[in-house]
């Protein structure tokens, strides 16, 4: 009986070729264009969502712009609760021409790797990069984008920085996660200072931030606060805040569009499921008949509404399903554009799922109307439809 | 099965329109014997349909009682009047209404799937009825790829498939030429005269209706009297009215 019904609501899906294309078609659209706005929001977020809870960044309260002493490091590593302290630095270098952006950082290498165990690097590699005062370890995807192979040298021109400078690529790290940024450029701070101290010795020994490693992610604030105390009333105050809150101020000023595309994600479904439930009223509509006859026939009111919901939701699932298998190379493809604005672009599980979850409620909302309706009729009323 | 098969007391049905009661069958009693083949006549809008459907269970009366094998249907729930219906009737339309996404056969195993057969048992049983009305060639095919009478004989087959104790039927020449209209009325005397139907057939041509047992005639809400058909037994005529 059920397959039987299935079956018929099957063929009653597709009885209409014209129709059942279109409207699968639209729903196909509107899964899709789910799935990539989505996306973007993910991908807007992604650092954030990267973000250990294990590490806290400290920078200079005024700006980013505005860089630390670095002996600042040796205080903030007396701080009951901090397990170990590292530093970087942007580098904002140009690699050829403007548009070949990512991002760069001057590092310690010794202490910053144990701090980002996603950055999988074998040890011989990290001994290589270690070893190497020019040394660069960068991420698979960047390698990949310029074709650097280990051994390569890499020329950025200096902008926050001027001149030319060279490094040796002595390790790609993959990323442990989906959402490892795969983009990074990693150098030695030490190359960086040793060159700044000749040209500029007032801005040697800085750094933009230090990264604080910490024991328990729950005593964030606590130590936060114990580190920026540390600093108060002195010429360069800090700003300690976890990892996940430094990157989400990054994302705070542009929070507005990513609100609206968000929204705009969902107005998608609404419009596809008001489509969509127009397309079953009108179908189930000229049935009404062929319901009336069915409960004629002795089938249950349950059964004839189980038939209207099971072929609205083979419409439902099938463009579902064709939507979301749709966006992965979509996903790909643009994500290959937007390589430089988005390190992270990927079709995250969650998106998945809520693409499942709007094909149900397409197929589900647009059938309850038309089933209750065909439920309801009177048999002896559905009957006279006809004609 | 002693009593009669379809015993009809006092039964009244008033529809509302706008508010305003539209009496449409008044005080109608009388009973129906086993393999009977009744034919009811009337004027368009003389309620016809509408007693029709009371004995069949597809519509509840606003009064009296109606008995089918000593069941009062009119007691029953909108579900077990459902299941009643599927054991008990055998639906015929005017326009056939078959499912036009089944194909001859499906549409016949249809109400098999309310009862417990398996898939091997009711293919069986569908492709018997479907032999019995001579369409055993045409399971496969899909009813706007049959002629009307041919549909209204796959409509027959579905009607008989369940072995249910009523045939009603609704002008079930209505739409079609005479020959096919000759056809299908052969086939509703063969079901009546060999298997023991007991039918109740609405029509508005005296040539159909002359193939029944007998004939009643509705007119403002009032049954008449019993008529014996005229032309019985007609059996072996092969040109029916139509
Ligand atoms: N659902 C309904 N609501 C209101 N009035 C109805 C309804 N069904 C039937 N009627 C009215 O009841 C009367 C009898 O209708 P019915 O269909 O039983 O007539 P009939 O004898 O079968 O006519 P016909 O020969 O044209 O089929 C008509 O006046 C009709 O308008
Ligand atoms: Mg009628």
């Amino acid at each position: 009986m059920v397959f039987f019904l299935l079956k018929m609501a099957f063929k009653n899906a597709v009885r209409h070729r014209l129709r059942a294309m279109l409207t699968l078609s639209g729903i196909v659209v509107a899964i899709l264009a789910f799935g990539l706005l989505r996306t973007v929001v993910g991908a807007w977020y992604a650092g954030a969502d990267a973000a250990s809870d294990k590490r806290l960044i400290t920078r200079s309260s005024i700006s980013l712009v505005f860089s630390l002493p670095i002996a600042y490091g040796e205080r903030i590593r007396q701080v009951p609760g901090v397990s170990s302290v590292s530093w970087a630095n942007w580098f904002g270098g140009v690699y050829i021409e403007e548009k070949n952006f990512f991002p760069q950082f001057a590092v310690d290498p010794v202490t910053y790797l144990p701090l980002y165990p996603e950055f999988v690097l074998d040890e011989a590699s990290q001994k290589a990069f270690i070893r190497d005062r020019r040394g660069a370890m960068v991420g698979r995807k960047l390698a990949q984008r310029f074709g650097w192979k280990v051994g390569d040298v890499v020329t950025l021109r200096g902008t926050i920085f001027p001149g030319s400078w060279s490094f040796v690529v002595r390790g790609i790290y993959k990323g442990r996660n989906q959402s490892t940024d795969e983009n990074q450029f990693l150098f030695h701070w030490d190359y960086l200072n040793e060159k700044i101290r000749t040209v500029a010795p007032r801005y040697a020994d800085r750094t933009g931030v230090f990264v604080v490693g910490i024991q328990d992610g729950s005593a964030a604030a606590e130590i936060s606060q114990q580190v920026d105390a540390l600093f108060k009333n002195s010429l360069a105050e800090t700003l300690t805040e976890t990892e996940k809150a430094f990157q989400l101020g990054f994302v705070a000023m542009t929070e507005v569009i990513v609100q609206a595309i968000e929204i705009v994600s969902f107005v998608v479904i609404l419009i596809i499921m008001a489509v969509m439930a127009n397309t079953m009223a009108m179908s189930a509509r000229e049935r009404t008949a062929e319901y009336a006859t069915l409960k004629a026939l002795g089938f249950q009111p349950m059964s004839v509404g189980s038939l209207i919901f099971a072929e609205s939701m083979v419409l439902g699932l099938a463009g579902g399903a064709m939507g979301i298998v749709l966006t992965y190379p979509a996903v790909r493809a643009i994500g290959g554009a937007l390589d430089n604005i988005f390190p992270i672009f990927n079709v995250a599980d969650k998106t998945v799922w809520m693409q499942l979850g709007a094909s149900l409620v397409i197929g589900l909302s647009a059938a309850c109307v038309p089933s209750i309706r065909a439920m309801r009729v009177r048999i002896v009323d559905g009957l006279r439809a006809i004609a | 099965m002693s009593g009669p098969a379809v015993s009809l007391r006092a039964v009244a049905k008033t529809y509302w329109r706008g508010g305003q009661p539209v009496p449409v069958l008044t005080d109608i009693s009388f009973d129906i014997q086993h393999g009977d083949f009744l034919a009811l006549m009337g004027p368009s809008g003389s309620g016809k349909s509408t007693l029709l459907n009371l004995i069949a269970g597809i519509d509840q009366p606003t009064g009296g009682e109606i008995r089918v094998d000593d069941v009062d249907i009119a007691r029953l729930s909108e579900s077990e009047l459902a299941d009643w219906r599927a054991r008990h009737v055998g639906f015929i339309f005017q326009f056939y209404n078959l499912m036009p996404v089944l194909t001859a056969l499906e549409n016949v195993e249809l109400p098999l799937m309310l009862t417990s057969l398996n898939r091997r048992q009711r293919r069986e049983h569908a492709q018997l009825a479907l032999e019995m009305v001579g369409l055993a060639e045409r399971v496969g095919h899909y009813p706007n790829e049959l002629s009307g009478g041919q549909q209204q004989r796959v409509a027959i087959a579905r009607a008989i498939v369940t072995d249910p104790t009523l045939i009603v039927a609704d002008e079930p020449t209505g739409d079609l030429d005479r020959k096919s209209a000759g056809e299908i009325l052969d086939l509703l005397d063969r079901l009546n005269g060999d298997l023991g139907k007991t039918i109740v057939m609405v029509t508005h041509d005296q040539r159909a209706a002359e193939r029944a047992h007998a004939i009643r005639h509705l007119e403002k809400g009032e049954l008449s009297a019993l008529e014996v058909a005229v032309s019985r037994p007609v059996t072996s005529e092969r040109e029916g009215g139509g």
